[in-house]
């Protein structure tokens, strides 16, 4: 069993050892690992290292000189009212964004796969496949697309939501703007930013439920288990790990959301209610030039990102995430 | 009736001793309310699709009147002022060759550089694969400054082959990461086979080994297809003139609240989004079972 699966390498390894190097072998190694290594480390790898220097000094990205100026860039972040906003912003979207749209994603892969008549296996709703092609559909739209699609949609007099909503009776709804108005141009961009991403996930916890042995459910359904009582005592606990990585993912992609506010509101929206970090470094950089500056907010970013995750993965451990999994 | 009773909502109608119907009852009750929810969500999603298609035929004067009104006439004009005057054409050209060289050029190194990493031992293995990982996780906002001054000193900012290269090195960590996996799976006495049979690395890994871990190669070629297609910020930063599709539709959107050509917007939405989605239509099973493929991963 180890020998045949374990480590098959090492046979082959002997055997290849006692062999010379030869011109094959040689450019075999060259050109499958050194280019795209070469490739990897000229324009991931530097970049992300060559930040953190950058963040250090207070660089204008054109001169040839920049003078090393320690932590002051970070000091100053933290006075500076904009970026604190943006912090607070982008903070918003991440603790929102991945848990409305976990639960709907869950909601709704649930609701397809623990459906359906019949008290045997689970056999998943009828005619679910359409629904399922459909909910991906947003996935394959590009993000600013999306962004100017729902910008059409809110827009105060031409839009289709205000349209609606006068003709069903609420009179206030007229020639409001939804993205111009401070109090829910946010939640304006995290209902586009959820309605994105719902889908993908959706077809991702079909799959990870699916893969569920069936004679679990049968069991269930013998003890005489609802469906409700089986999507949340079955489904979730058995695809926390799919619930795990999803959540840090659509974190990771709401604490970015520069593609989506490119088109919804790119100047940070009104009185700045919906500037994030991303697009406050972007214009720092590009606009005002500050590139030193500018990279110190890409480490926050990156900081902020990580404790994410890190905070997602410890919530995961302590409310019983490991239990679960030593068991299987 | 006691012990299952725990378990179910205690307000069942049902007499007791048809706990059996009850059951059944409840199942077609979570059925409706499950379709109602899954159409409310579909609609969710198709409406604003249908309202853009709808309105990519409407003049502009249309498109300012009532958002819920029918076009008059199916104004064709829209599609053709959005290929030419608004540069969605040229962009679309543009995404086009850098997708297509981008995609094949991430996929070929992908799969040697995993092949390489999945099946040799060999000092630094370790240290490769999670410095991957660790370009997969990381905010592509703390490279892009650093980027914009590489490509700079290399002369290859507002190139096509700059953006070629930095879409290849940033699709790169996902590739490996997902076909690590499935090299790592293939049998070896297939790989041993070839050897004695005199097949030297290079005839081994594309005769024998890639073509049997073409299954993989396809779902990671849909999922780099998509990502890079709907890339944004790379060019926006990197290549400013002369711009692919995102980048343009992004531009288009910005003039547009002057020069007013609405209709040609949706047209120009419908361009962008059309293909991509006709594509996924016809393959979408194949898609499927590459969502499979990567959640059983």
């Amino acid at each position: 069993m180890t020998a045949s699966t374990g480590r098959p390498a090492r046979p082959a390894g002997r055997g290849r050892r006692r062999r010379p190097l030869t011109f094959d072998r040689v450019s075999f190694f060259a050109v499958f690992l050194g280019l795209p290594l070469v490739i990897f480390a000229v324009f991931v790898v530097s970049p992300f290292v060559q930040a953190l220097y950058y963040s250090l000094t207070d660089w204008n990205g054109f001169s040839a000189t920049m003078n090393f100026v320690g932590l002051s860039n970070f000091v100053k972040l933290f006075q500076d009212d904009t970026f604190l906003l943006s912090l607070r912003n982008s903070i918003i979207l991440g603790l929102v964004v991945p848990f409305v749209t976990i639960v709907l994603a869950l909601a709704l892969a649930t609701v397809v796969t623990v459906g359906g008549r019949g008290t045997g296996a689970v056999r998943g709703l009828g005619r679910s496949n359409l629904y399922r092609i459909v909910s991906f559909f947003p996935y394959a739209v590009p993000g600013v697309v999306i962004g100017i699609i729902w910008a059409q949609i809110y827009d105060p007099s031409r839009g289709i939501l205000n349209a609606i909503l006068t003709g069903i009776g609420f009179d206030s709804a007229k020639d409001y703007p939804w993205l111009g108005d401070s109090r829910t141009a946010m939640l304006a961009t995290i209902f586009v930013i959820v309605w994105s991403f719902v889908g993908f996930y959706m077809v991702l916890f079909v799959a990870g439920i699916r893969g569920i042995d069936p004679e679990i459910f049968e069991s269930a359904r013998l003890d005489g288990a609802g469906r409700v009582r089986t999507a949340w005592s079955i489904v979730v606990p058995l695809i926390r790990d799919n619930i795990q990585t999803a959540y840090v993912y659509v974190g990771i992609a709401a604490l970015d959301s520069f593609v989506y506010l490119a088109a919804l509101n790119p100047d940070g929206g009104p009185q700045n209610s919906t500037l994030v970090m991303s697009q406050d470094l972007y214009i720092t950089a590009f606009t005002k030039g500050q590139f030193g500056y500018a990279t110190s907010m890409g480490v926050m970013l990156a900081v902020v990102t990580l404790v994410f995750a890190a905070v997602v993965f410890i919530v995961n451990a302590v409310t019983g995430g490991r239990d679960k999994e030593g068991r299987r | 009736m006691t012990q299952t009773a725990v378990s179910e909502p205690t307000d069942t109608p049902q007499a007791p001793g048809r706990a059996r119907r009850g059951a059944g009852d409840r199942s077609i009750a979570f059925d409706v309310v499950a379709h109602i929810l899954l159409i409310l969500w579909s609609l969710l999603v198709v409406l604003p699709l249908l309202w853009v298609f709808v309105s990519s035929f409407k003049t502009t004067q249309e498109v300012l009147g009532n958002p819920l009104t029918w076009p008059h006439h199916f104004e064709w004009n829209n599609y053709v002022t959005a290929w030419n005057e608004s540069g969605v054409g040229s962009a679309f050209i543009n995404s086009v060759i850098v997708v297509g060289f981008s995609l094949v050029i991430v996929m070929v190194l992908g799969a040697m550089c995993s092949y390489v990493l999945a099946r040799f031992r060999f000092f630094g293995n370790r240290a490769i694969y999670y410095s991957m990982l660790a370009g997969l996780t990381f905010p592509i906002f703390l490279a892009i400054v650093p980027l914009f001054s590489i490509l700079r000193n290399l002369h290859l900012l507002n190139t096509l082959t700059g953006l070629i290269l930095t879409y290849v090195a940033f699709a790169l960590p996902f590739t490996v990461f997902f076909l690590h996996a499935f090299f790592k799976r293939l049998p070896y006495d297939v790989y041993e086979a070839a050897q004695v049979d005199g097949a030297g690395e290079w005839r081994t890994f594309f005769q024998v080994m890639l073509p049997m871990a073409r299954p993989g190669m396809a779902s990671v070629a849909i999922f780099n297809f998509l990502g890079l297609w709907n890339q944004f910020l790379l060019p926006t930063v990197l290549k400013p003139d002369d711009s692919v599709l995102t980048q343009a539709m992004a531009q288009f959107q910005s003039q547009a609240g002057y020069a007013v050509d609405f209709g040609a917007l949706f047209a120009a939405v419908v361009i962008t989004v059309a293909p991509v989605l006709v594509v996924y239509i016809i393959f979408q099973r194949q898609l499927r079972g590459s969502v499979v493929a990567g959640a059983v991963k």
